[in-house]
């Protein structure tokens, strides 16, 4: 509830972020391991394969799995260092409590849990209940997506639980859905070795997926035009074909003018078209105008590289088209998508060898996470929480009856806006840091002042969880066996190779327990988690997202299977769509029209300049995790706005020079590094950090009206250098800030 | 000891350059070795972040005839069967550096807080028991390789490996490879 207990300084002291540089007893102490366990990186949608070395109970180290077939041993820095979070010294170690004035100390497990539960029947029977809302995350497994998901219907019997894929792909799986009536990228990576023509927009693969380089590079080395759509020449675009740099916010016009040059020009596959697809006349006519200079006009960028983009796309034989968050992240991030998608649809290549479209999931399991019926519109299988018969069948495999099945509830940000105006007064958290990843951080610590209860799951005391009345000490990814799907489609094995430490509890064990306090412990009988995927087996069956056929057994022996997998004689689908049977009610791929509109926020005299969002390659999400490994820190210890020297030469700001960014929702202070690297009249900054050092402080709520996304990647925004240099990076608080 | 190795005499080093993304994860696996006390032996720089992201990457080359062990007066560094230069050692290092101004590449580099030189030894202790190094096995991008020659050439059918180097009119042959357009046989560097 509400204000912090103790100053920020004290709880930093207390629960870090502090740096670790060394397993627990030191490098010498780790000889021999007892055990290696082949398991998943914790972080991004890549899930590179990896063995963690156990000793004693503790991870102290890790070796490359060769073997696993996506990545063969290759992991970045966040992979090389992740054993690290393994006992940290800032691991919560058992239930806490907010004490006024003292902090937050230590509780017993049964205090924690009845004052819980107290709580949660207090202000359901007070207000309603949704009043009790629950956000969650996808970090976690299958199996504690679907069990989240779950536990919010049955157990709390709310409508308003949403996740933080909220903030990650939805637009993609609301682009998905319209298009193709399902939601995962087409194809498995290796498709990408032999495409003649790969477009990568607003994906720093580099360093956001860096594992998946390597199949670029590998698809470079055999020929493959490389088109790069990005406002910054990222890594990836160094060697790049032809690179665009779009303005932010400009998106959907480029894919626009491109498919008008196509149709001009008649690049398109009619045959795949009138047969296969649905809507194209409809879509065409929307983009009529859309002539190459009108384009230059609207996303700054030069007519003929955009033509030469448009000559390559239509010309190819194969091509992969792949995005992330740099086109999703907007207030019409699904018409972005869409726009990416009807290049995919007019020239017919999807369902193809080397032909593939897909998004790429920025959190270790956002794909699995999207299906599992932990969003505010979804059940299990990626089943529609509004359709009766939907309702009925997830009804029946939980025991319920389908009038006391909860419907469509509100979104993240929109549970956050929610909390504000009052409506909700309690929440349960598990996995998500909504104060530094959601947009307008000061909007949303105000909303969190306002809760009469938090309570939250955690294994850090992360910048959210400061808030909270009761934390639950809860599991890393390594002290639980699960699944999680990679940004593939690949259904993987995460294995346990540590049981929590101190006083913590596995993140399932504490669910079951609230479930079984909350009166309905017959709901909630699993021995294990496989049981618990075997449940989520039947739940999926017949949903767009079909796991039925995938079996632990199975995805060992075969090091992942790819859903949908309707049973278990059914080899799983790596390559979607090579029956051109699609999974929209007319069977066939919908092209959509997506017309450019205006950003949420547009510059102005005040505001003159774009300001855009993104990551760096040593942090993860809010870097709850990251932002506790010393050589993590190191490499990027604080956020750099990025500037270019002729915006830099115009308002008089050196290198390193702080410098106030201030937007309609609050200002941050930030060292400048002045590259060539980006537009001329953008600037970006990384999203990892806290406070002072917070880019959301800055970005705005506008959401995508159909996906919910907020526009992370375009604010309107001012420079004031503060004629102060800033001191090297490694010596300046960064990393114990706010 | 050697006899005891099951060190693989076809599999070799490649870099290359061009696809170097900075990620670090080299760095940061290096020093994962236990030989190496924990500092990485192998260096990421940026050529020159404001104008480009282009970076490079230095691994130690295991040079033919290494300078840096005949510039030592202390006979501390050697070279095995096998090619490979090892870090200095222990007993023998005087800490003069001579190795570390003679390099042609920059690798060796005195550790002040050992008094020592140390250099990457292209994981002895991984390669020595049939694994690949560490920094090769981790690079996401595949700017750094371990293999055969013959798998390098299946995998990048526009590149050919170069291990001649011509500095002025010194020639230096390694065991490391550089990855090259087609058809090139030495770099020559001014
Ligand atoms: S963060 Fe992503 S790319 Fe890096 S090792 Fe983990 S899964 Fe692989
Ligand atoms: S080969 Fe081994 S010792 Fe040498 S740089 Fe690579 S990881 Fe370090
Ligand atoms: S791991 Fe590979 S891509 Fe990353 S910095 Fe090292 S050489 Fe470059």
């Amino acid at each position: 509830m509400a204000k912090l207990p103790v100053s920020i300084d004290k709880i930093i002291e207390q629960f870090g972020p502090s740096l670790n540089y060394a397993p627990k007893d030191g490098f010498t102490g780790r000889d021999e391991p007892d055990e290696v366990v082949n398991t998943h990186c914790c972080f991004c949608g890549m899930q590179c394969g990896i063995k963690l070395l156990v000793k004693e109970n503790k991870v102290v180290g890790f070796d490359p799995w060769m073997e696993f077939p996506f990545n063969e041993g290759r992991l970045c820095p966040k992979g090389v260092q992740r054993y690290l979070q393994n006992n940290h010294p800032d691991r919560i170690l058992n239930p806490l409590q907010r004490v006024e004035g003292k902090g937050f100390e230590p509780i017993s497990w049964d205090s924690a849990m009845d004052k819980t539960i107290t709580e949660i029947k207090r202000i359901q029977e007070k207000y309603g209940k949704d009043a009790f809302s629950m956000l969650s995350g996808v970090s976690l497994t299958n199996e504690k997506s679907y069990l989240v998901g779950k536990f919010a219907r049955v157990a709390l019997k709310t409508k308003n639980l949403d996740y933080n894929g909220r903030l990650c792909m939805v637009s993609a799986g609301a682009g998905n859905k319209k298009a193709f009536g399902l939601d995962r990228a087409s194809n498995n990576y290796s498709d990408l070795e032999y495409a003649e023509v790969i477009i990568v927009a607003g994906a720093n693969i580099s360093e956001t997926f860096p594992t998946l380089t390597h199949w670029i590079w590998k698809a470079r080395d055999r020929g493959a035009k490389l088109i790069v759509i990005d406002p910054r020449v990222i890594p990836l675009a160094r060697t790049a074909d032809i690179h665009l740099d779009v303005k932010p916010g400009t998106d959907s016009a480029l894919y626009g003018a491109m498919l008008k040059y196509l149709v001009d020009n008649d690049m398109l596959d009619h045959d795949f078209i009138d047969n296969y697809t649905s809507g194209f006349q409809d879509t065409i006519d929307a983009v009529k105008d859309y002539t190459l200079e009108w384009a230059e006009e609207i996303t700054g960028i030069q007519k003929e590289k955009i033509k030469a983009a448009a000559e390559l796309w239509g010309k190819a034989k194969t091509s992969f088209l792949l995005h992330a968050r740099g086109i999703e992240h907007h207030s019409k991030g699904v018409d972005n998508v869409l726009g990416c998608i009807n290049l995919v649809l007019a020239t017919g290549r999807i369902g193809k060898p080397y032909c593939g479209y897909g998004t790429i999931t920025g959190q270790g399991n956002g794909q699995g996470g999207r299906e599992h019926g932990h969003k505010c519109d979804q059940l299990p299988g990626n089943r529609d929480i509004e359709n009766p018969e939907h309702r009925k069948y997830i009804s029946e495999v939980w025991g319920i009856d389908e009038k006391d099945l909860p419907g469509k509830g509100l979104s993240a940000y929109e549970i956050i806006e929610a909390i504000h105006r009052g409506e909700i007064k309690g929440l349960l958290s598990i996995c998500f840091n909504p104060l530094v990843s959601l947009p307008n951080s000061n909007y949303v610590r105000e909303a969190l002042e306002k809760l009469e209860y938090y309570v939250c799951i955690d294994f850090f005391l992360n910048e959210t969880a400061r808030h909270a009345d009761i934390i639950l000490a809860g599991s890393l990814q390594e002290e639980e066996e699960g699944t999680t799907t990679s940004a593939e489609g690949r259904v993987i094995r995460i294995r346990q190779a540590v049981t929590p430490p101190g006083d913590a509890r596995t993140d399932t064990s504490i669910i079951l327990e609230l479930a079984e306090r909350l009166g309905v412990k017959d709901k909630f009988t699993y021995d294990n988690s496989e049981t618990i995927f075997n449940e989520l087996r039947v739940a999926s069956k017949g949903g767009t997202a079909d796991y039925y056929g995938i079996t632990y057994k199975r995805i060992e022996d075969n090091m992942g299977v790819f859903w949908p997998c309707p049973s278990e004689d059914h080899p799983g689908t790596p390559r979607l769509w090579e029956d051109k049977k699609f999974k929209t009610p007319d069977g066939k791929a919908h092209f959509n029209p997506a017309p450019y509109k205006l950003p949420g926020e547009v510059t102005d005299e005040a505001y003159p300049i774009t300001l855009t969002t993104g990551r760096v390659v040593s942090q993860y999400l809010s870097g709850t995790q990251t932002r506790r490994i010393g050589k993590l820190v190191d490499q990027f210890p604080e956020p750099l706005l990025e500037i270019h020297p002729e915006m830099a030469e115009k308002y008089n700001i050196k290198q390193r020079e702080l410098v106030k960014v201030s937007t309609r929702r609050g200002e941050g202070i930030f060292p400048a590094n002045i590259v060539e690297t980006i537009r001329k009249d953008t600037v970006f900054i990384p999203y990892h950090w806290p406070g002072q050092k917070s880019a959301n402080l800055l970005t705005p709520g506008t959401l995508d009206p159909i996906s919910k996304i907020p526009e992370f990647k375009v604010s309107a925004c001012k420079l004031e250098p503060l004629n102060e240099i800033a001191p090297l990076g490694t010596e300046s608080k960064a990393y114990a800030s706010i | 000891m050697s006899n005891y190795t099951t060190f693989n005499r076809n599999e070799e080093f490649f870099v290359d350059m061009q696809r170097c993304i900075g990620c670090k994860a080299c760095e940061m696996a290096c020093a994962e070795c236990e030989t190496n006390g924990h500092d990485s032996m192998i260096h990421v720089n940026y050529v020159e972040r404001s104008t480009t992201i282009q970076t490079t990457v230095q691994v130690c080359m295991h040079c033919e005839d290494p300078v840096c062990a005949n510039v030592c007066p202390a006979d501390a560094i050697s070279k095995d069967e096998f090619g490979i230069v090892h870090t200095a050692n222990t007993e023998r290092c005087i800490g003069c550096s001579n190795c570390v101004m003679a390099c042609p590449f920059g690798v060796p580099k005195k550790i002040e807080e050992y008094d020592l030189m140390m250099k990457c030894t292209m994981c002895y202790d991984r390669t020595s028991v049939g694994k690949k190094p560490m920094c090769a096995t981790v690079c996401p991008s595949g700017a750094l390789f371990y293999g055969t020659k013959e798998e390098i050439k299946e995998m990048r059918p526009n590149s050919s490996p170069v291990n001649t180097f011509v500095f002025g009119k010194e020639v230096v042959n390694t065991k490391v490879n550089i990855m090259m357009p087609k058809g090139s046989t030495e770099l020559i560097i001014y």
